[in-house]
């Protein structure tokens, strides 16, 4: 009897003690509105990720747990959603679709960490890419998991093949748009100064219904390439347009493969088109050991959409490990044993945090959108196929940052 | 020459496409004094239903059932929605086709998903028709200018030639005297109504693959249609069709035109330096403003000639 009741005593302390004892990861991210299907899909392959890693025994014998906030894709309702893990003692914060997000919660969680040095928090993204971020404004508690668009624009003009003597560089006509055109300008005279840019234009965000006007002046200008930084459907009618006068060129982008532009694109986009990647289906097919094979079988048997996230599974394991480490989840301890650290990921290939401005040097990918293919994109028969593969210490760029580390 | 006579010709059909949609909405602003926001929802819808359809039975029975599925929905519109929202007051319209925008591209995405569905080019007409300087037309692009082409004959005549178009164009300027010659003026609003919700889901069957299929589809169509019939003037067929045109052509010749206010000025004799006012303005190529050009000439229109290019009245 006695025995019995210790048991349940036991067992209900015991399950109290592991709810409480959860590490936990607040993602911020847009999970209404127009961009809410980026949000939940971020959530929904994180917990897919998180459950793996937790299936193998988490961090300190403790599991991961997401909580997930909306921000609409606005820095006030990031803020907000910063201000709310902080009362939760959430410890670490993460954030992925939006720069200026970022910068918001960049300051907040600053201030916060300055007013509050008994519960601060350690913030990191996966998705927010504007060079700034680990440049004038490093934070000791941000780090980035993610390339910066300079790396793109890097990526993008090292991946042009040697016969291709004449590009065309069009973008988004704002902040992000008008980097990428800076900066694919400057790498070329870097790489390539044997190509030409035939045009460089800037386009306004999504208005441009009818691209066969630029097509027709990208023809004229005789470019055998074109490097964009389009997204959404200034890429999708950008592309369609070009396939459907029969203009001659090779599409290098950095989202083509991202949610329905390979839907929208379909059959014509056959070996002309490239995008910048940090994980495929088929790469994990062709290079990745059993459990990685696993882990992308199951994710395609349970879910309609690109595992395009499972990259993170390697920031989530660096998380991990430097949590191990610290043997703590005290945000300072683990910020100071992330400064530098390394691993492989499931592909065998290195992953870095870089102490001097906490960017990742991470490997990314240009793929092909082809048939040649084992997994298809979006049911489309077409899929994503590995054509150069950059190792993280190949895209390293100097840093402005001067980081602030804290005095203990 | 080549760039020109390819520019021409992808205006041109801009134009028609641009025109396919403004028609229906021009029919019911002008008659019934509705600047109705929902119209390029209907489009959106018509582009979705097209897509169902099509893959199910195929392109060319989507071609007919889908605009007519737009033309039913737009009946039920006006006679269950509109019709008691009028009562109220033009104001009480417009917020009722505004909200009614809203709720369709909701509805879109829950039932089809925020990203674009693959609604292709049928394959028959899926090919190349013929080439300019290299540069392919397909056979879709001269699909698309034959059918505009066609629709504009089709409701040029219905609106002159029919007594049903004598009675809908007496509705529009004398409503009072046609009715009380013993017509049925609602009636004739409900048909005219569902015949622009038609138009728009044919523009939309064909304008959704040769374009992208998503749900922010209308609202990124609807502020240019909406200039293109002020533009054109109310009431004006006519009007509405050389609008179409001007601003297609605009907006193509203003990508290919890569020139800059600064630049005309340098031809006259007057040199832009970083000193003179507005030199930040003044020095951006015609490409970046180019989609923007449209409102510009819409507010130049509506503070020179208030009634449009061919309006037959101010208000």
């Amino acid at each position: 009897m006695f025995r019995c009741m210790l048991a349940v005593i036991l067992v209900a302390f015991g399950a109290a003690a592991r709810a409480e004892d959860s590490i936990r990861i607040g993602l911020t991210d847009p999970m209404s509105g127009a961009f809410a299907q980026t949000g939940q899909q971020n959530s929904q392959q994180a917990q897919y990720l998180l459950d793996s890693i937790n299936s193998k025994g988490g961090a300190l014998g403790r599991t991961f747990e997401l909580v997930t906030y909306d921000n609409k894709l606005q820095p006030s309702e990031a803020l907000i959603a910063l201000q709310s893990m902080v009362d939760h003692n959430i410890p670490f914060v993460w954030s992925n679709a939006g720069s200026n997000v970022a910068a918001a919660l960049i300051d907040g969680v600053e201030k916060h960490n300055a007013r509050d040095p008994d519960h601060r928090v350690l913030y990191f993204t996966a998705g927010s890419t504007a060079p700034e971020l680990t440049n004038e404004k490093c934070s000791f508690w941000f780090f980035r998991f993610v390339p910066t668009t300079e790396q793109f624009a890097e990526m993008l003009v090292r991946a042009l093949p040697p016969e291709v003597k004449k590009v065309y560089l069009l973008n988004p006509d704002y902040l992000y748009g008008q980097a990428m055109q800076r900066d694919s300008t400057k790498f070329l005279a870097q790489y390539r100064p044997d190509v030409q840019a035939a045009g460089n234009e800037l386009i306004p965000v999504g208005k441009v219904k009818d691209f066969s006007s630029y097509i027709a002046k990208i023809k004229a200008s005789g470019a055998q390439a074109l490097i964009t930084g389009n997204f959404g459907p200034d890429l999708s009618l950008l592309i369609k347009a070009g396939t459907e006068a029969g203009l001659d060129v090779s599409y290098y982008t950095v989202w083509a493969g991202t949610g329905g532009t390979p839907t929208a694109i379909g059959p014509a986009g056959n070996s002309r088109v490239f995008a910048l990647q940090a994980f495929n289906d088929n790469m994990a097919d062709e290079q990745g050991d059993a459990a990685l094979k696993d882990l992308v079988t199951r994710f395609r048997a349970t879910h309609d959409y690109d595992f395009d996230a499972g990259s993170w599974r390697a920031m989530f394991e660096l998380l991990q490990a430097a949590i191990q480490k610290a043997g703590s989840t005290d945000p300072a301890k683990v910020a100071q044993v992330l400064e530098g650290m390394t691993s492989r990921d499931m592909l065998g290939h290195e992953w870095a945090m870089r102490a001097e401005d906490h960017q990742v040097l991470m490997p990314y990918y240009v793929s092909v959108f082809t048939k040649d293919v084992k997994y298809d994109s979006e049911h489309t028969g077409l899929g994503w196929k590995v054509i150069k593969t950059y190792e993280g210490k190949d895209l390293a760029l100097p840093t402005t940052c001067k980081m602030k580390r804290p005095a203990t | 020459m080549e760039l020109l006579l390819v520019s021409v010709l992808n205006g041109l059909l801009y134009g028609m496409l641009l025109f396919m949609l403004a028609s229906g909405l021009t029919l019911i602003f002008s008659i019934m004094g509705v600047l109705n926001f929902a119209h390029a929802s209907l489009y959106m819808l018509g582009a979705y239903f097209a897509y169902e359809i099509s893959r199910r039975v195929g392109f060319w029975v989507a071609l007919v059932i889908a605009p007519l599925l737009c033309g039913l929905l737009g009946a039920l519109i006006e006679t269950y929605g509109l019709r008691k929202a009028h009562r109220h007051g033009h104001v009480a319209e417009l917020l009722f086709t505004f909200g009614l925008a809203f709720i369709v591209e909701k509805l879109v995405l829950m039932v089809w998903g925020p990203t674009a569905v693959p609604y292709r080019v049928p394959p028959e007409l899926d090919f190349t028709l013929f080439s300019v300087y290299g540069t392919h037309v397909s056979a879709y692009r001269g699909f698309i200018l034959l059918i505009s082409a066609a629709m504009f004959a089709a409701i040029w005549l219905l609106l002159t030639r029919t007594r049903m178009g004598f009675v809908i164009q007496a509705s529009l300027s004398h409503p009072d005297m046609v009715a009380s010659l013993g017509h049925n003026v609602p009636r004739v609003f409900t048909t005219v109504f569902a015949g622009g919700a038609a138009l728009a889901g044919l523009a939309g069957v064909i304008g959704g693959n040769y374009l992208v299929t998503e749900p922010a589809m209308a609202f990124s169509m609807g502020p240019i249609v909406f200039v293109v019939v002020v533009f054109g003037g109310l009431g004006s067929l006519a009007g509405c069709f050389i609008a179409s045109l001007i601003m297609g052509f605009v907006q193509t010749f203003a990508v290919v035109l890569d020139i800059s206010p600064a630049d005309l000025l340098a031809r006259l004799g007057v040199a832009v330096t970083p000193a003179t006012p507005l030199a930040e303005v003044l020095r951006v190529p015609l490409p970046r403003i180019g989609p923007f050009l449209p409102f510009l000439l819409m507010v130049f229109m509506l503070l020179v000639r208030p009634r449009g290019l061919l309006g037959t009245r101010d208000t």
